[in-house]
C-alpha cells in the first residue's frame, strides 16, 4: 500500500514539477529579468515552465519587483485567485524585504507580509540564472512533497 | 467479416479510446486535485483589480452610431481621393461629364444616408428615449 502511495505521489509530483506554469505578472524592473528568463538564453520552457495570462491556470506566482501598498491588495487577490497547489517565489530584494525602497512610505517591506512565500531569490535584480535556479529548487521541493497525504488531502 | 467492416472496427476502437481517455483523465483529476473554493477564487479575474458591479448591464451606444456614420464617410473619402488624382486624365479623354456624374451619384447616395441619420436624430449626442418623446 505504501509502495502504491509513494509511486503515485512520485508520478503526480513529476507531472506537477514538469509543468510549473507561472503567472504573467511583474511589478518592477525584476520583470525585465523575468522576461529574459523566459527567453531563449535561459529558456525555462525546457523545464515546462511557461507563462500563463490568468491565475486560474497558474501554479506559481513570481513576485518580480517592488510591491507598493496600493499594489499589495492586487497581489493578494491574484494569489487568492490561483488554484491550489500554488507556490510563490519572491524575486529580488524588493520582494524579499523592500530592498532599496525599504525606507519608503509606500513600499511593502517584503511580500511575505501579505502572502506566504516558498522561495526567496536575493539580488537587485537577480540574473535569469538565479531565477532558473529557483525554479529547479522549487521542482526539488515539489518532488519531496507527499502530495496525496498533504496537498491533495482535501480532494 | 469483410475487410471494410474490420477497418471500421479499428476506427471504432480508436474513437472509444479517445472518448474514454478524455473522461478518464477528467475523472482522475477530479479525485486527485484539491478542491478549496473561496469567494476570491470565484470572483472575476480583472488583472488583480476587484470588479465593480456586474458585467451584464446596459451601456450607452451613442459611440457606436457616431463611429458607424464616421466610418461610412471615412470610406467615402478613401474612395474619392483616387478619383480626384485621375480626374484630369479623364477630362483630357473627354469623359468629364460621365466621371463627374458617377462621383456625384456616389456622394449623393451617401448624402441621402446622412440626411436620413440626421432626420432620425442619431447625430444628436443627447438623446431621448422613444417613450419620452
Amino acid at each position: 500500500m505504501e509502495c502504491i502511495f509513494t509511486n503515485t505521489e512520485w508520478f503526480l509530483n513529476w507531472g506537477r514539477k514538469s509543468s510549473i506554469w507561472y503567472l504573467l505578472f511583474a511589478s518592477a524592473c525584476c520583470g525585465i529579468e523575468l522576461m529574459q528568463t523566459g527567453g531563449p538564453r535561459t529558456d525555462v520552457d525546457r523545464f515546462g515552465a511557461v507563462p500563463r495570462a490568468t491565475p486560474r491556470q497558474s501554479d506559481l506566482l513570481i513576485v518580480a519587483g517592488t510591491i507598493t501598498y496600493k499594489m499589495a491588495e492586487r497581489v493578494r487577490l491574484l494569489y487568492e485567485q490561483m488554484a491550489e497547489p500554488r507556490y510563490v517565489i519572491a524575486m529580488g530584494s524588493c520582494a524579499n524585504c523592500g530592498g532599496l525602497f525599504q525606507g519608503s512610505y509606500s513600499v511593502v517591506k517584503g511580500v511575505d507580509k501579505i502572502i506566504p512565500v516558498d522561495l526567496y531569490i536575493p539580488g537587485c535584480a537577480p540574473r535569469p540564472e538565479a531565477l532558473a535556479d529557483a525554479l529547479i529548487k522549487l521542482q526539488e521541493r515539489m518532488m519531496k512533497e507527499k502530495y496525496l497525504r498533504t496537498v491533495g488531502a482535501s480532494a | 467479416m469483410s475487410e471494410f467492416e474490420f477497418g471500421f472496427v479499428s476506427v471504432l476502437v480508436f474513437l472509444s479510446l479517445a472518448f474514454l481517455f478524455v473522461f478518464g483523465v477528467l475523472v482522475a483529476g477530479r479525485f486527485v486535485r484539491p478542491r478549496r473554493p473561496s469567494r476570491e477564487k470565484a470572483s472575476v479575474y480583472e488583472c488583480g483589480e476587484r470588479p465593480i458591479g456586474k458585467a451584464w448591464f446596459n451601456f450607452n451606444p451613442r459611440f457606436y452610431i457616431i463611429a458607424l456614420v464616421f466610418l461610412i464617410f471615412d470610406v467615402e473619402i478613401a474612395f474619392t481621393f483616387p478619383v480626384a488624382t485621375v480626374f484630369s486624365a479623364w477630362v483630357k479623354a473627354g469623359k468629364a461629364a460621365l466621371v463627374y456624374s458617377e462621383l456625384a451619384l456616389f456622394v449623393g447616395i451617401l448624402l441621402v444616408g446622412l440626411a436620413y441619420v440626421w432626420r432620425k436624430g442619431d447625430l444628436d449626442w443627447l438623446k431621448k428615449l422613444d417613450h419620452d418623446a
